[in-house]
C-alpha cells in the first residue's frame, strides 16, 4: 500500500496495524513531504529524522511479533518547537532558549503519543516565546499558509498549522494561551482542540502565561483529533494545573452519537462583532447545519479579553523578567517591548482581572445550565498577509497583531473546551469555535465530526506550494 | 517632549532594573498604554470584596 498525502492518521494507524503498510514507510513518506515541501512552508525548525526511523522499526518489528500495538501506532506527528524533545534544547520561537542544554526528557504529551505508536518527526516553528497571533518570527522566518504561502499561517502555533494543513503530517500539538491553537487552526484550515484548563499536562513545556497555558492536538479530521486527544489524557504529578479529579474520559467511542440532541446556540453580542464578511459566513454555515437558532449574549466578553490581556503581558513578564534585564536584545524588539510594557502594568490591575475571571466563570457556568454548546467565531478574518499591520475592522484601522485572537481570548480566559473546525471557504478557510462546557470535549468533538460528515467543516487540501 | 507615562516608566525601568534603551521608549509606552487602557476597563468593573481570583479553573 503506499501513501497519500493526505492519508488521516486514522488510516495510517489502520493500514499499519493491518500490515498493509509498514510504519517505516508511512515515516518515510512524511519525511519525503517534509524535504519536499518544507522549503516552502517553513514549518518545521528540527526534523528528527533517526529517531522517527528507529521509533518505526520499533513498532514494525511489535507487529511482526505479533504484539498488539498502540492506536497511532505507525502515525507520523510533530511538535510546535516548546515541547521538551529529548536532546534538543526547547527553543520556544527564540533565539535566547538555544542556548539552553538539551532536553533530557521528553514532555508528557510526547511520551503519552509515542506509548501510543505515534513516531515523532520533528519540533515545529512559532512565534517567539508564544506571544504571538500571526505565525511569524524573526529568528526562523514565519511559517508559511499552505493554502496561500504568502499569507500568516497564524500563531502563536504557526509550523502547526502550516504543518498538518499542508498535509505534512497528519498530527501535530500546539499550545494555546489565548488562541494560538484556535488562530492557526482557522488560518490553516484545520481542526484543533483546545481542552479544559488542566485536562492535558504541560509538563516539560516551555511556559508562557502559566495561569492561561493549554496544550492541545491539531489534525486534519475530527477523528483524528479525539485519537490524539484520547491517547493524551491522564493526570500528571509534573503539572501542578492537571486534572486529578477526573479520570480518563475517551471521546472516540462518542465521536458518532447523534448531536439533535444537543442545545447549541450562537455567542451573541461581543461575538457578533468585529467580523469580516467571512467568519460570518463561516459561522452561519455552521449555525445552519446544527439547526442552531438561538442567540445567547456572553455578558462582559471584551472586559474578559481585557482582563486576558493583563495577565498575560504581566504574567508574561514576569516569567521572563531576567532575560529581558541580561538579553534584551536578543529578543524579537516586538515582544521584548510588549513584554517590558507588561513589567510595569500596576499589581491591582492584575489582582482585578483574575477576580474578574471568577466572576466571569460564574455567568458562563449559568449560561451552560440551558446550553450545551457555543458557536463563535475562531477569526476575525481569513489568514492576512505576511508582514501586514493593519486591517480595517468593524470600521476602524486597527493592528493585525494584536486583534486576530479577540474572538478566542474571552473563551480561552476561563478554560473552556473548545474545537475549532475549518470552513473550506474560497480561496482560503476560517475556523469556527466549537465550545462546550468544562470537561464536556467529549460534545464539542462530536459536534465537529457531525459538521464534517454533513460537509460543513473540511481541511481543505492545501494549494499554495 | 515628555510624554505624561515617561516619568512613571523611567521609575518602574529603576525599579526592576530594566535596560530600557531611548529607542525602545515609543514602542513601550504604546504597549504600556493599551495594558493600562484595558486593566482601567477590568478595574472599572464593580466585584464584591469576597471575590476569590481564580487562575485555576478547577470546576
Amino acid at each position: 500500500m503506499t501513501t497519500k498525502p493526505e492519508m488521516t492518521a486514522s488510516e495510517i494507524a489502520s493500514a499499519v496495524a493491518g500490515r498493509k503498510m509498514s510504519a517505516l514507510d508511512a515515516t518515510e513518506a512524511a519525511l519525503a513531504r517534509i524535504t519536499q515541501h518544507d522549503a516552502i512552508l517553513n514549518s518545521f525548525t528540527d526534523v528528527t529524522a533517526d529517531r522517527a526511523r528507529a521509533k518505526a522499526r520499533a513498532i514494525d518489528a511489535d507487529i511482526a511479533a505479533g504484539k498488539t500495538v498502540g492506536p497511532l501506532a505507525g502515525v507520523p506527528f510533530a511538535v510546535k518547537n516548546l515541547f521538551d524533545i529529548a536532546g534538543l534544547a526547547t527553543r520556544a520561537g527564540s533565539k535566547i532558549n538555544r542556548d539552553l542544554a538539551p532536553a533530557k526528557r521528553d514532555a508528557t504529551l510526547i511520551e503519552r503519543m509515542d506509548a501510543a505508536g505515534a513516531v515523532l518527526v520533528g519540533a515545529l516553528n512559532m512565534g517567539e516565546y508564544a506571544y504571538d497571533f500571526t505565525g511569524e518570527n524573526v529568528h526562523d522566518g514565519p511559517s508559511r499558509n499552505p493554502h496561500d504561502t504568502t499569507r500568516m499561517s497564524g500563531g502563536s502555533s504557526g509550523g502547526s498549522g502550516s504543518a498538518v494543513g499542508g498535509a505534512l503530517v497528519p498530527i501535530a500539538l500546539g499550545s494555546d494561551t489565548n488562541g494560538s491553537i484556535r488562530v492557526p487552526s482557522s488560518f490553516c484550515g484545520i481542526f484543533g482542540l483546545k481542552p479544559t484548563y488542566g485536562r492535558l499536562s504541560r509538563a516539560r513545556s516551555f511556559p508562557f502565561v502559566a495561569s492561561l497555558d493549554h496544550l492541545g492536538p491539531f489534525a486534519r479530521s475530527a477523528t483524528d483529533l479525539a485519537l490524539a486527544y484520547d491517547a493524551m489524557q491522564g493526570p500528571d504529578a509534573d503539572d501542578a494545573a492537571c486534572t486529578t479529579t477526573r479520570g480518563l474520559e475517551p471521546t472516540t467511542p462518542l465521536l458518532a452519537n447523534p448531536v439533535s440532541d444537543l442545545r447549541i446556540a450562537i455567542a451573541g453580542g461581543y461575538f457578533q462583532q468585529n467580523l469580516f464578511p467571512e467568519a460570518v459566513e463561516a459561522v452561519s454555515r455552521v449555525a445552519k447545519a446544527l439547526g442552531a437558532t438561538r442567540v445567547v449574549d456572553v455578558p462582559e466578553a471584551a472586559r474578559a479579553r481585557a482582563a486576558a490581556y493583563v495577565i498575560t503581558t504581566t504574567e508574561g513578564a514576569s516569567l521572563h523578567l531576567d532575560r529581558l534585564r541580561k538579553r534584551p536584545n536578543d529578543f524579537d524588539p516586538a515582544v521584548r517591548d510588549r513584554l517590558i510594557a507588561g513589567a510595569m502594568v500596576p499589581a491591582p490591575l492584575v489582582d482585578r482581572a483574575q477576580k474578574f475571571r471568577r466572576w466571569y466563570r460564574a455567568q458562563l457556568a449559568e449560561i451552560f445550565k440551558s446550553v450545551d454548546v457555543l458557536i463563535a467565531p475562531a477569526t476575525p478574518c481569513t489568514a492576512p498577509k505576511l508582514g501586514q499591520v493593519n486591517f480595517n475592522l468593524g470600521g476602524v484601522e486597527l493592528p493585525v497583531r494584536a486583534n486576530i485572537g479577540i474572538h478566542t481570548q474571552p473563551i480561552s480566559f476561563i478554560g473552556l473546551p473548545v474545537v475549532a473546525v475549518p470552513v473550506p471557504l474560497e480561496p482560503l478557510p476560517i475556523g469556527v469555535q466549537i465550545i462546550a462546557a468544562p470537561w464536556r470535549e467529549d460534545i464539542a468533538l462530536r459536534v465537529a465530526y457531525a459538521l464534517e460528515k454533513m460537509g460543513v467543516a473540511a481541511a481543505p487540501s492545501p494549494k499554495g506550494f | 517632549m515628555a510624554e505624561p507615562l515617561d516619568d512613571y516608566i523611567d521609575a518602574v525601568t529603576k525599579a526592576l532594573a530594566l535596560p530600557v534603551e531611548e529607542a525602545w521608549r515609543s514602542s513601550i509606552r504604546a504597549n504600556l498604554e493599551v495594558s493600562l487602557r484595558l486593566g482601567r476597563l477590568v478595574d472599572e468593573f464593580a466585584l464584591p470584596d469576597e471575590t476569590e481570583p481564580a487562575p485555576v479553573f478547577t470546576v
